[in-house]
């Protein structure tokens, strides 16, 4: 990985830096964090002892309220049903909210293909899409973006000519221009925070409003949900709804929550459709020690405290999860070997992620963990286990009469921006024997 | 009290200093300290290589290598947390050792320096040495300690992360030596030889003439 | 077992296919139920007094507006701030009593008005189901007093009343009182402030797609 553009590092820094203050400012202020970080956990990893159980019991409640419920394999079939759903409704433009699993099963691609306009309305995603870009920060994906490149897309794709860039102004064209779409959709697609298993509530955690836009007006709503997302219980949601909004945004509540449960006469959509998506969860959920991967609540808070994160930015992840999370979950999504194997190699363990992390992952040992699973560890550095195992063997190693030692070692890599220390007089073994007998 | 001392393969190949100087202290504040010939290394670089075999074996060696002592102490916070959690060995790192265990703060050290000091991450988050190396600096006469910017930020070694990863490394490791270079200090000091190895070397290829030493060198003086 | 939607093969042989691949992953681990410690705080240590009093607090730090009342004072208030934001067209939610309801605005009623209709209107009044003092939360449940979601959602001023007794102090509270409506399949929308962004070069901005405007009536007495 390299570190990113001069402009992208000073974004990230100044970014990551603000939300990490908040951030502490708010769990500050929460005497019991541990205790909530601890039932999270553990609701999390009962949770994926029961998955079946729970999804089950989910689509129960779901049905009895009146909704829908579908299941997905992979990205394929995921989409296979969505398009489907909004074809059969004769709409050729869908009004979508923020959702990272859809992003990760490429669903606007698949809706094009079918002639469908999936509309992107989180203002953050509006610019990504308008850029033909993709997301860099899970909470804030247009991060690398400035107010006049901001401004300048808003003219050019949008035909808002004569806009200032500031920051208001901008937000209002993009809410002026969403409204209409808001108010003539059709159709309505979503992902979802959680879906309780007991109640068959599903809910989206959100700041803008286009969420609510996107569950209420269109008569038709479309939710996406990755299977480890299902809790247990309606109880659940109070320690959630304290770990997430201060993890992610830094707030003591994000502005809007919307929890809905099937369908409900004269207020909000006449149909809902759950799809419950695998795509590789199932892979992730046998491995015993990867499997905590899918605890994350993508409150991207390992984001903003990682020192390599912070200086390559989201797309060199390669993966709609960057980060620290992403380095743990993209290659188990993808499968090992895969085209992530390289992933759990770009951390220097430094631990910083698990600390922040609300339902306590333990991300730098998942890393270590994946690396033994991925390979790719230096044959010097087995030739070295080797040396080390015997004091004759080891003492002959330390006076380099090992060959290979020292040319194995990437000497080159390390001498591009550091010396080498130099070399000492003798080894401490040599000084005790000497002084000590 | 008789105490082993874990001086790391590490230490022991590229920075004696450091380990003669852990023994120093250690002697200095009523230990005797043993050093068992067996030993090599922790493992810690296998283990978080995924050579996850290699790593077992090299810690299977050291509880009879460490047979019979009331303490293993080390000049590494991060061998230590290795040690720790690949077997039961009582093994600590030098600044919990000395505070927490001998409960010693002021080790009768002298080192008239502006001094920074880096707490590792090692240190930071996985044995939560918390401010004890700062304690027994404080104590050190005529020390001038300046807080470190950003202390808390990874110096970017991260083991092979170093050389797999050189630019970021390096990316890391220019943040870190700005912070240094902001303290006016003449020595960069840190409870790890590793992140020092780093950081040393990215200040002499900078040629600020700004030292680095392990924190047992300083109370040691 | 097979879903709704006309396609049950498809989707059937999917749902098969996921539950056994979730069943096989963990097969042969003899994994043990997990306990849940809740050993957080379920209540909130404040008087019904300082709940309000906290509530307030909370809600005027997202820049919703608060003004705190007795009952009989409800009606002219809603007339001062519906002058103040240039409203003479506002939606009533159905349950609102009408000793709330304000002379001299024009109060349409909701006979489900299509979302185009709404945002015609000026804003719309309501009442909410409870409120969360810790973290200014607003909760809205679907009921008559709450209107239906659309209400709160397209017009650009929300003026919503909450009864001192309304006010709860946790969000451990607010969930419990929260699981009726819940159980009953009813939607809840959380409201904490009018809506933001922070996605432009991280400024925040108020007042995306929701109501940019809210006003709080805090009803003492």
């Amino acid at each position: 990985m390299k570190p990113g553009e001069p402009q992208l590092r000073r974004n990230l820094h100044h970014a990551t830096r603000g939300i990490r203050a908040k951030r502490n400012a708010v769990v500050a202020e929460v005497p019991d964090w541990e205790e909530l970080r601890a039932a999270g956990e553990a609701i999390k990893r009962g949770a994926m002892r029961r998955l079946d159980v729970l999804l089950e019991e989910l689509e129960a409640a779901v049905q009895a309220a009146g909704g829908h419920v579908h299941w997905a394999r992979d990205a394929t079939e995921a989409n296979a049903v969505v398009g489907d759903l909004v074809t059969a409704h004769d709409a050729r433009e869908v009004v979508k909210v923020k959702s990272l699993t859809t992003d990760e099963i490429d669903l606007n691609q698949a809706l094009e293909q079918r002639g469908v306009t999936a509309i992107e309305t989180d203002l953050a995603e509006l610019i990504v899409q308008l850029s033909h870009d993709w997301s860099s920060h899970i909470l804030v994906p247009a991060i690398h973006r400035n107010r006049s490149e901001i401004r300048d897309l808003f003219a050019r794709e949008l035909g808002l000519e004569g806009l200032g860039d500031d920051p208001e102004e901008l937000t209002d064209a993009a809410r002026r221009h969403l409204r209409q779409a808001f108010l003539r959709a059709r159709v309505g697609i979503s992902g979802a925070n959680f879906g309780i298993a007991e109640t068959g509530t599903v809910g989206v955690v959100e700041s803008e409003g286009n969420g609510r836009m996107c569950t209420t007006l269109p008569p038709v709503l479309i939710t996406v949900m990755g299977i480890e997302k299902v809790l247990p219980s309606w109880r659940d949601l109070e320690v959630f709804l304290q770990l997430l909004p201060r993890s992610s945004t830094g707030e003591r509540m994000n502005p809007y929550t919307s929890l809905w449960t099937g369908v409900r006469t004269d207020d909000g959509p006449g149909e809902f459709h759950l799809v419950l998506l695998d795509n590789g969860r199932t892979r992730v959920l046998a491995d015993a020690v990867g499997r905590d991967a899918l605890h994350c609540i993508r409150c991207s808070a390992c984001l903003n405290v990682c020192p390599v994160y912070e200086r390559v930015g989201g797309h060199a992840y390669g993966s709609v999860y960057p980060g620290p999370i992403g380095a743990i979950l993209t290659p188990q999504l993808h499968g090992i070997p895969g085209d992530a194997d390289e992933l759990p190699w770009a951390s220097s363990l430094c631990g910083a992620c698990a600390d922040v992390c609300p339902v306590k992952i333990d991300i730098p040992r998942l890393l270590v963990h994946l690396r033994s699973r991925v390979g790719g560890s230096d044959p010097a550095l087995r030739l070295m286990g080797f040396a080390m195992e015997g004091r004759r063997r080891f003492e002959a190693a330390q006076l380099g009469r090992v060959p290979g030692m020292r040319t194995g070692i990437g000497l080159g890599a390390w001498t591009k921006g550091r010396d080498l220390p130099p070399p000492p007089r003798e080894t401490f073994r040599q000084w005790w024997r000497r002084t000590r007998g | 009290m008789r105490v082993a001392l874990l001086v790391t393969c590490l230490v022991d190949t590229l920075f004696p200093r450091a380990g003669i100087a852990t023994v120093r202290v250690l002697e200095r504040a009523g230990c005797e300290v043993d050093f068992p010939l067996d030993q090599t290394c922790c493992g810690q670089m296998h283990r978080n290589t995924g050579a996850a075999r290699e790593a077992e074996r090299l810690a299977a060696r050291l509880p009879a290598v460490f047979a019979g002592y009331d303490a293993i102490v080390t000049p590494s916070a991060s061998c230590a947390a290795t040690v720790r959690e690949t077997t039961d060995l009582g093994v600590f790192e030098l600044s919990e050792f000395l505070v927490d265990q001998l409960g010693v703060e002021d080790v009768g050290a002298t080192f008239p320096h502006r001094v920074t000091y880096h707490p590792t991450c090692h240190s930071l988050r996985a044995l939560r040495v918390g401010d004890k190396p700062l304690r027994l600096l404080r104590a050190v006469r005529d020390i001038d300690l300046v807080e470190l910017p950003d202390a808390q930020e990874c110096c970017g070694f991260g083991g092979t992360f170093a050389i797999k990863n050189a630019d970021v490394s390096l990316a890391m490791l220019d943040d870190k030596l700005r912070s240094v270079r902001a303290t006016g200090a003449q020595v960069c000091a840190a409870a790890d030889c590793s992140c020092l190895m780093h950081i040393g070397g990215g200040l002499r290829r900078a040629g600020d003439g700004v030292r680095t030493l392990h924190l047992a060198e300083i109370l040691a003086s | 077992m097979a879903s709704g939607n006309g396609r049950g093969a498809g989707t059937s042989a999917a749902r098969a296919a996921v539950l056994a691949r979730i069943r096989a992953a963990t097969r042969g681990e003899a994994l043990e139920p997990v306990a849940v410690p809740r050993d957080y705080a379920t209540r909130s240590p404040l008087e019904a007094a300082d709940r309000v009093d906290r509530f307030a607090e909370r809600v005027a730090e997202y820049r919703a507006s608060v003004s705190r009342v007795a009952e009989a004072e409800i009606a002219q208030r809603v007339v001062v701030l519906a002058r103040e934001r240039g409203a003479r067209r506002i939606v009533v939610a159905p349950g609102v009593p009408e000793a709330w309801r304000p002379d001299g605005l024009e109060l349409v009623a909701d006979r489900n008005l299509a979302a185009p209709a709404l945002d015609r209107l000026d804003g719309v009044l309501t009442g909410c189901a409870l409120a969360v003092a810790e973290t200014g939360t607003i909760v809205l449940d679907g009921a008559a007093l709450s209107g239906r979601r659309a209400l709160t959602l397209v017009p650009d001023w929300h003026a919503c009343i909450v009864r001192a007794d309304q006010v709860v102090g946790s969000v451990p509270e607010a969930v419990a009182a929260m699981g009726e409506a819940a159980a009953e399949g009813r939607p809840l929308t959380l409201v904490s402030g009018p809506s933001a962004t922070s996605d432009i070069e991280l400024r925040r901005v108020e007042g995306v797609h929701g109501p940019r405007l809210l006003d709080v009536l805090l009803v003492e007495g």
